[in-house]
């Protein structure tokens, strides 16, 4: 079976199709198009669809919408986006961005989801025409998910989001791995709650529970931060891949999530 | 298997073609329209040989599907040069010893356009940065760096 | 560019007219453009595509090949085994009578590296192929493996090739090239220092941007055109006339340009299937490597591991030196038995030492096979040599340059494979890289020159 491609201009229909077998959604194809050149003859159908609002970006009272089929470098233009802008950029080449969407990169195996990482962190929802799901649930049960992707949400941070990855190739390199952290402090500096989302220490973006446990009341200092550092890597199961060894990811992880917080 | 048509302008000619469904741009461009100047050298978005710009953004054509591709603006390397006379971007290639086996040079030329076109006088940072998805073995990139950065300064004595 | 035109003023004339001038490359107009012409810029109606089912073991028995699922695929135009091949086993080296035959073109019996080749298919278009591919059946009886290649020279490990019976290149000198000369035993008895060191080196995939292909086109009178990126043209079409027991007059080679290459694309691999696949269909074929393909299948440059001993004087004078390498060719020859030679014939290096005994061995293992890469056989060599050379001058508290001074070769040497020194121009390097990095050594190593000793 060849690989054909059909477009829709309605979710509705779009999503009907994607319900036969050997066949995955379109977004910007910079996977899927990628496997089927490389021999995966498991998709013999793509589907997409033009709805206009998957393209759009929305930012109003403290809340952002980032339509699913919203790409890497218009994420990164943004202007009320300008603090995701350094996690979309983090995505591949100029090329890669112009092509990349949110909906996919919520997909990508390790060692890519630079961009889901933060938005794991930013505690986002993903929502589908079954309506909205945390992304922590949302990226538990990826692959079994046959229903589009429309969008992503969240709640726009004052400030305490940080973004960081790790490649041995500057500008442009696959991940040793990523972390976003979304710090709140209280009146006396203390850290009043964190969440840390890390990428590449698992099959897909995780959560650091311990570590952002660790944290809570704890100042923003170098050992105010140890505790957490110590247990950064509990509950990983990094990749080994041509880029680095789980081992080496396990060793070095802490040292960034150390860099990153007091950054 | 099901032929799709796809249409659109290709180096500022309408272009129409019968393409089989799936099947990507480069391979659209190269075997069946025959602008062969887009390179296929790795399918799968990591060496940047098969750069294209469309409506004045940079694609990978081995990543993109033809058929998305209708009613767009495409240009390619080999549509740079106008009557005979190289682009400045091809001139400074040249001069500057920047494509030795020049595989690499259609891509490589094809991000430079697009950095050049919306930042004139680009840093050498910026030049990296706009070159960073697109991999050369053999020139070594600071002669490409260098070029851009030439051609640059080439665009600018020209406008001055 | 600066040309220091006083090195060997007297014995050469002044009469450079292009060295030293920036010349405009003819083919740069035609990459700038994008219209230089590589391989697969060649298309033709009607071309078929080539996909090769590949060993997914290390070292297997192959039980049965069942390709019948794959021959009935739509658009595919026929499936190719190992005895479709005239000629299945080669080598590509016979052309200079450096033999066994040791290499299928395609599998029989048996698969010796993950990677190999074992069926090709041929249909109208890529994906077809690439659906043929996955139906084709290969039922593997997994043998055990050797991947390194102290382990593959020990008693009881795995037969890798079978068309050299054990896991060494047989040379007529042996198990390895070997050079004697003087008494490497009696040099170390009389050292002051000796030194044992060993160094080793990872495979290196060259990377070319454009992979490894070819496209074929018959001409219509039993001749085949073949349009290919080989950086070897003669070698490829003479082994290819072997391997199809074609005349070289039916084949038709059109190549030169070259999409990066650095010694990767000298194997003959594309070609002859392609050709056999054009012959039998009657219509044009094009095979070319995946980016996967070009990294995991391609040869390297071989691991090679290197022991140094040295003996040493006090005054820097080295006395003996005993050198032993191996070079990992894979599962098969290729150009190793070659590139393992070229080491021999490149140790001691570009010093002059009384007493040398040096030993080269090309090993096999189950490794991706190995071959040319920038400098084979030699530059793993000057890294352990040099590293060792610095290690030696630290070991006698002495200048590591003016530590090579006192060994340089120079002209009348004899070198430890008896030809004797001519045209060396190592102190005048040093001396002009001593000027250039500000690397000062003494008065009397500027005043040293590579014809006369005693200078
Ligand atoms: C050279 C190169 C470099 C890269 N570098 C990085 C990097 O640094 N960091 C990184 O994170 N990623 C990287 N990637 C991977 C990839 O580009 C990104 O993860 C990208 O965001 C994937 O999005 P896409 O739209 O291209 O996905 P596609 O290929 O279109 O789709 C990927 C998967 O997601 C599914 N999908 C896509 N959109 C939806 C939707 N809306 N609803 C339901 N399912 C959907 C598809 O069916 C498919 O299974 C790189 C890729 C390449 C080729
Ligand atoms: S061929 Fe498209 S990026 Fe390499
Ligand atoms: S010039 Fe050969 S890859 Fe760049």
């Amino acid at each position: 079976m060849a690989l054909a491609l059909q477009t829709f201009s309605t979710l509705k229909d779009a999503n009907a199709a994607l319900q036969s077998a050997g066949t995955r959604y379109l977004g910007g194809g910079t996977l899927v198009v990628r496997a089927a050149n490389e021999g995966d003859v498991s998709v013999t159908g793509l589907v997409r669809s033009t709805e206009p609002s998957l393209s759009t970006i929305d930012v109003s009272d403290g809340k952002a919408r980032i339509g699913a089929s919203v790409t890497m470098a218009a994420v990164a233009r943004h202007a009320e986006l300008g603090f995701l802008a350094g996690a979309a950029r983090a995505v591949g080449g100029p090329a890669v961005r112009n092509m990349a969407t949110v909906g996919g990169n919520l997909f990508a195996p390790t060692p890519y989801g630079d961009f889901a990482v933060a938005l794991l962190a930013l505690d986002a929802t993903v929502t589908t025409e079954d309506g909205e799901t945390p992304i922590d649930a949302f990226l538990a049960h990826r692959d079994v998910s046959r229903a589009i992707v429309t969008s992503v949400g969240f709640s726009v941070p004052q400030d305490g989001f940080r973004f960081l990855k790790v490649s041995r190739v500057k500008p442009k390199g696959v991940s040793v791995l990523s972390i976003a952290a979304l710090v709140e402090r209280a009146a006396d500096g203390t850290i009043a709650s964190a969440r840390i989302a890390l990428g590449c220490m698992a099959d897909r973006p995780m959560r650091a529970k311990a570590a952002e446990m660790a944290l809570v009341g704890a100042n923003l200092t170098k050992e105010g931060i140890a505790p957490a550092l110590a247990v950064a890597t509990e509950s990983t199961s990094p990749a080994t891949d041509p880029i680095a060894s789980a081992w080496y990811r396990n060793e070095v992880l802490p040292v960034h999530l150390g860099r990153l917080l007091l950054s | 298997m099901a032929k799709v048509p796809v249409q659109f302008t290709l180096n500022g000619s309408e272009t129409a073609e019968f393409i089989d469904s799936g099947s990507t741009l480069l391979h659209a461009l190269r075997d069946k329209i025959g602008d062969t100047s887009p390179k296929g050298g790795c399918h799968q978005g990591t060496c940047g040989a098969c750069s294209v710009i469309i409506d004045g953004e940079l694609r990978l054509s081995c990543l993109t599907l033809a058929e998305n591709c209708n009613g767009t603006a495409i240009t390619t390397t080999s549509g740079l040069s106008e009557g005979g006379v190289l682009h400045p971007l091809q001139r400074a290639f040249l001069d500057a010893f920047a494509s030795q086996c020049g595989f690499c040079t259609p891509g490589m030329i094809m991000a430079a356009k697009v950095l050049l076109d919306h930042t004139p006088n680009p840093s050498r940072d910026e030049v990296v940065q706009a070159l960073s998805g697109n991999i050369c073995r053999c020139t070594g990139y600071e002669p490409i760096i260098q070029a851009v950065l030439l051609a640059a300064r080439a665009n600018s004595q020209n406008a001055a | 560019m600066e040309l220091r035109k006083n090195y060997f003023a007297d014995v050469r004339k002044d009469d450079l007219h292009e060295i030293g001038q920036d010349r405009p490359r003819s083919d740069s107009p035609g990459h700038v453009t994008g219209k230089t012409s590589f391989f697969a810029d060649r298309n033709f109606p009607g071309m078929l595509h080539l996909k090769m089912v590949r060993s997914p073991h290390h070292h297997a028995r192959i039980r049965s090949i069942d390709t019948s699922e794959a021959e009935k695929h739509p658009g595919v135009a026929r499936v190719l085994t190992a005895k479709d091949v005239p000629h299945n086993v080669y080598t590509i080296l016979i052309l200079i009578q450096v033999g066994p035959e040791d290499e299928t073109v395609l599998a029989d019996g048996k698969v010796r590296f993950k990677g190999e080749a074992v069926v090709a298919v041929l249909a109208d278009t890529e994906r077809a192929a690439q659906e043929a591919a996955a139906k084709v059946k290969v039922d593997y009886e997994v043998l055990p493996a050797v991947f390194d290649m102290e382990e593959a020279l020990k008693p009881g490990a795995p037969l890798v090739n079978e068309y050299h019976g054990q896991n060494y290149y047989l040379y007529d000198s042996g198990e390895c090239r070997k050079v004697r000369f003087g008494d490497v035993e009696a040099g170390f008895a009389e050292a002051d220092h000796i030194l044992e060191q060993s160094y080793q080196s990872s495979p290196i995939e060259h990377a070319p941007t454009e992979t490894t292909g070819c496209v074929v086109a018959p001409a219509g009178n039993d001749r085949f055109t073949c349009y290919t990126n080989t950086q070897a043209m003669f070698f490829t079409l003479d082994n290819t006339s072997i391997i199809l027991q074609m005349p070289g007059s039916k084949l038709h080679f059109v190549g030169g340009t070259v999409g990066g290459g650095f010694g990767g694309k000298v194997d003959v691999i594309v070609e002859p299937i392609a050709i056999l696949g054009a012959k039998l269909t009657g219509r044009p074929v094009s095979f070319i490597y995946s980016r996967e393909e070009e990294m995991q299948i391609s040869s390297p440059r071989a691991a090679e591991k290197v022991v140094i001993k040295d003996g040493v004087m006090k005054d820097g004078r080295i006395v003996a030196r005993k050198v032993t390498g191996y070079t990992d060719a894979g599962a098969y020859s290729r150009h190793s038995p070659y590139g393992a030679q070229k080491g021999a014939g490149h140790y001691p290096g570009p010093y002059t030492i009384p007493n040398v005994w040096i030993d080269t061995y090309c090993v096999y293992t189950n490794r991706t096979p190995s071959s040319a890469m920038r400098g084979f056989g030699v530059t793993i060599g000057d890294f352990a040599l040099e590293v060792q050379m610095d290690k030696l001058a630290r070991l006698i508290g002495m200048d590591p340059l003016e530590f090579r001074f006192i060994n340089a070769y120079r002209d009348g040497d004899m070198k430890a494979h008896r030809q004797p020194t001519e045209g060396a121009a190592l102190i005048e390097c040093m001396q002009e890289a001593s000027r250039a990095a500000d690397w000062p050594v003494a008065e009397k190593y500027m005043a040293m020159s590579s014809y006369a000793k005693g200078a």
